[in-house]
């Protein structure tokens, strides 16, 4: 008894002591950051991945960035004019300065662009670039090979890079410029950018240090972070329960399974924000003759109740999708909404001589998406109802991919996020004709091909006029929703939460990509 | 002596072999490492380049060599994700599991000893039921949810309000059994000490030990009950013995009697358990690490599952297993000082 009670007595000192000491290591202007994962290198270019773009945001600036209703803010760039269909010139900012003391100019913008278009992760993209030229010390025009309407879009992904830092040999006569993938290079261990702030520790999987760059060159944002502490904590129980007890300010991914907790405490706030990935299902017409059929097709995506799953399994923390586009998107087009309709799914399986139904496999991730296996199993439920009778499997990321990329099953989870935030993307990589020398369609599991669409949205990617490329995307969803080119199910939503006092609303966005620079916190 | 230790020392190479022959037979079924390195957007024919450059595309008895070769010399690769050597990794994340394991341990020694010698001695009494019977609750929670219901408990904390508000007794049970919270869940903290090499250590600093005590209880939970019940079981059958009759029948003092004379013989099975849990204990700290976000081998390790990274699941693996074999090396030994009878090499006296 009296050791439970001396136990019970220095707990209690614990508490005092841990409580007294609180207000010291949280001073006004320290934000302690608990997400799910810490940036795998310091090389941005290395890996394009969500979080290699949110740890850009915070060392580096964009040329421009977008806004949270996805307008371009200027960056580093501050004027761009489209001066012929395929040359864009833009004006870039003085007097910023990279955190190793160099100046900042167009060739920096330049070094950036060409090393962007030699990253194995971002070539892709950066394919419609010919060629960038420094006119002047802060002019710099960018051709492209054709006219391509994205360039802006493009932009938001060039953080320019420190030229003069990152270039010559390292000791042991290497390129400091070089981009080496789970290497050992100069650029993933070395850093100098423009961003707000300035990495001074890194103990990768512990913790990352930043302090605010005191020559930051946006003097005029109100946001007053110092300094900030980047714990990485992957087990979302425990991520949650750092935030309520005080651990850290600001969490990300909220799973949906504490938002409730999260909403009901004091002490915290809670911020969702519609997102911009796509989950949804992939039908196999190679291995399953019947997907070969629209009605077949029609019929399950009829079957399916993406409301009811977005209602109740994901407990609101889903948006319902009938397209590719989230609302903001070039071809985001209003009419096409989710369509339950059980009894015409039926109807249509009879018409097209499945009444008895099939059976079928199924994959899906079990943690890569929010509830992933529990959807799929919902789904598997539903279409058992149009007597699909479905086997399914989940597994862990690791093994997901190497069996999705074998193509040997008959419907596939997929979730998608559009790497140039834009609608073209989607159908490139998820519902183009399968062509592996151009690449396109490399994410087209169900082998699903549609030439008429990917015409019009081929052609949509040289229109330069954004309101009748805009109109072209709108009825390219349109026809991929009469014809069940992919299943769709919602667009995954992003939870924040943070402490009281940490104002986190006005910089976070469905990008997933804080602001943290403009953060303001007030306690 | 030296024979038996080179007898171990064989032990452990021999072990290790197997577990790397092992672990290399699996890496297929690991998954991808490929698809954590590369965006979503990036062609087939990258990803082979990259496949090429790390080797995966050999087949599998080619990588065997490669990598036992470079074994031998040390070298058990380089970590995918810490583009870094893996046993530098290791050595990186060795020390926090070290100290975590070794205060759950101390934990353990300091209650399961007196707890169990005491209801050995006085099998009837409250006290003794009360343990016995919390020890099997004890035995059967998992670690994960021990460490949920200590961390809701005492870093979030409760509010309780089941009992009138308004009695004095009751808004002062009510506060009683609410808790503050405060406790740090998650990782070491920041106010830790350097001692040497890789090591920092939570021991030295009051913010740095206020880390410590959740994951180490947790982890200790799932022990501490087994031992109580070994000891106090050792401790019941060694009062019945001749030889504490004897003890007794010449009056020398109880207390005598029982801590050095009886718990001398109890702790023998004890220290052959103890050593092959302690062992046991570094695995299990997987668990208890993922809910404490602690820094140490075992969330490395899931982590390098999680993420394919195959050198450095395959370097842990090794690792753990040379772990085992000297652990219970010590363990042999300290065998063999606290009873003498014991002749390590296993010839005949």
């Amino acid at each position: 008894m009296t050791l439970k009670k001396t136990l019970l007595a220095s707990i209690i000192g614990a508490t005092m002591v841990g409580g007294a000491m609180l207000p010291l290591t949280a001073s006004a202007e320290t934000l302690r950051i608990g997400y799910s994962a810490d940036p795998e290198t310091l090389d941005i270019h290395e890996q394009l991945s969500g979080g290699m773009l949110r740890f850009s945001h915070l060392a580096f600036d964009p040329l421009v960035r977008w806004t949270k209703d996805f307008d371009f803010e200027p960056r580093l760039a501050t004027e761009w004019e489209q001066t012929d269909d395929t040359h864009i010139r833009m004006t870039l900012r003085e007097g910023v300065t990279f955190h190793s003391g160099n100046e900042f100019t167009a060739k920096d913008v330049v070094w950036t662009i060409e090393r962007l278009q030699e990253s194995p992760d971002y070539k892709a993209i950066f394919e419609p670039i010919a060629s960038a030229e420094a006119i002047d010390d802060y002019t710099v025009e960018i051709t492209t090979t054709e006219p391509y309407p994205l360039m802006l879009n493009l932009a938001t992904y060039i953080f320019p890079m420190d030229s003069q830092f990152y270039t010559g040999e390292t000791d042991n006569g290497n390129d400091k410029a070089e981009i080496v993938k789970a290497g050992n290079s100069f650029a993933s261990r070395n850093i100098s950018g423009t961003g707000p702030f300035r990495l001074t520790d890194r103990r990768q999987g512990v913790r990352v240090d930043f302090e605010r760059f005191e020559d930051y060159w946006d003097t005029e944002t109100e946001g007053n972070v110092s300094s900030i502490v980047l714990t990485p904590i992957s087990e979302n129980a425990s991520r949650v329960a750092a935030l309520l007890s005080g651990g850290v300010d600001f969490i990300d991914a909220v799973p949906p399974n504490d938002l409730e907790r999260v909403r009901e405490s004091g002490d915290v706030e809670l911020i969702e924000v519609p997102g911009t990935r796509i989950i949804g299902f992939q039908l196999n017409q190679e291995k399953v003759e019947a997907f070969q059929d629209v009605r077949v097709r029609q019929a399950v995506d009829l079957a399916i109740n993406q409301e009811g799953i977005a209602d109740r399994l994901m407990r609101g923390f889903a948006t319902p999708a009938g397209q590719f586009s989230p609302e903001g998107y070039s071809g985001h087009n209003p009419d096409l909404v989710p369509r339950y309709d059980l009894e015409r799914a039926q109807e249509l399986m009879a018409e097209a001589g499945y009444e008895d139904g099939f059976t079928v496999d199924m994959i899906a991730p079990n943690n890569r998406y929010v509830n992933d296996a529990q959807i799929a199993q919902a789904v598997a439920n539903m279409l058992s109802r149009i007597n699909i009778r479905v086997n399914l499997r989940t597994m862990p990321l690791a093994q997901y991919w190497p069996e999705y990329d074998t193509r040997q099953s008959d419907i596939a989870m997929l979730g998608w996020h559009s790497d140039t935030e834009d609608s073209a993307n989607f159908f490139q990589y998820l519902s183009f004709c399968i062509d592996d020398e151009t690449g396109a369609g490399q994410y087209n599991y169900g082998n699903y091909c549609n030439e008429e669409i990917d015409a019009l949205v081929t052609e949509a990617d040289s229109v330069t006029d954004l309101e009748r490329r805009n109109e072209m995307l709108r009825e390219a969803e349109a026809m991929l929703y009469e014809d069940v080119g992919f299943v769709m199910l919602h667009w995954q939503n992003l939870a924040y939460a943070a402490a009281n006092g940490v104002d986190i609303e006005p910089v976070v966005n469905a990008i997933d990509f804080p602001y943290l620079g403009d953060l303001v916190i007030s306690r | 002596m030296i024979a038996f230790l080179i007898k171990r020392l064989m032990h452990a190479v021999l072990v290790m072999f197997v577990i790397s022959v092992l672990a290399f037979a699996i890496q297929d079924n690991l998954g991808d490492p490929i698809q954590q390195m590369v965006g979503q957007s990036v062609p087939e024919s990258e990803r082979d380049a990259l496949r090429e450059r790390l080797g995966l595309n050999d087949p599998f008895m080619v990588q065997y060599v490669r990598f036992a070769k470079n074994a031998v010399q040390g070298d058990f690769g380089y970590s995918y994700f810490y583009r870094e050597p893996a046993l530098g990794v290791i050595a990186r994340h060795l020390p926090a599991t070290l100290e975590l394991v070794f205060a759950a341990t101390l934990i353990i020694v300091l209650l399961s000893v007196p707890i169990g010698v005491y209801s050995a001695i006085k099998p009837r009494s409250i006290i003794s039921r009360f343990f016995m019977g919390a020890s099997i609750i004890g035995i059967s929670i998992p670690v994960f949810l021990t460490a949920i219901v200590l961390i809701q408990i005492f870093s979030i904390g409760i509010t309780v309000s089941i009992f009138p508000e308004s009695t004095g007794w009751g808004a002062w049970l009510n506060g009683f059994f609410s808790t503050q919270g405060n406790m740090p869940s998650f990782g070491r903290g920041y106010d830790l000490v350097h001692v040497v090499g890789h090591w920092d250590t939570n021991l030295a600093t009051w913010n740095g030990l206020q880390h410590l005590v959740l994951p180490a209880i947790s982890l200790a939970s799932i022990m501490l009950p087994l031992f109580i019940r070994l000891i106090r079981a050792e401790m019941m059958e060694v009062l019945q013995s001749e030889y504490v009759k004897y003890a007794r029948a010449k009056g020398i003092s109880m207390r005598r009697v029982y801590f050095v004379h009886a718990l001398k013989n109890t702790m023998l099975p004890v220290i052959t358990v103890g050593g092959v849990q302690i062992g046991t204990m570094v695995a299990y700290t997987i668990l208890t690490e993922t809910v404490f976000q602690w820094p140490g081998m075992g969330l490395m390790f899931l982590d390098a599952i999680n993420r394919a990274d195959i050198p450095l699941i395959v370097a842990y693996l090794m690792i753990v297993g040379v772990i085992f074999v000297v652990t219970n090396t010590i363990v042999d030994l300290i065998y063999g000082f606290v009873n003498p009878t014991v002749k390590l090499t296993g010839k005949p006296a």
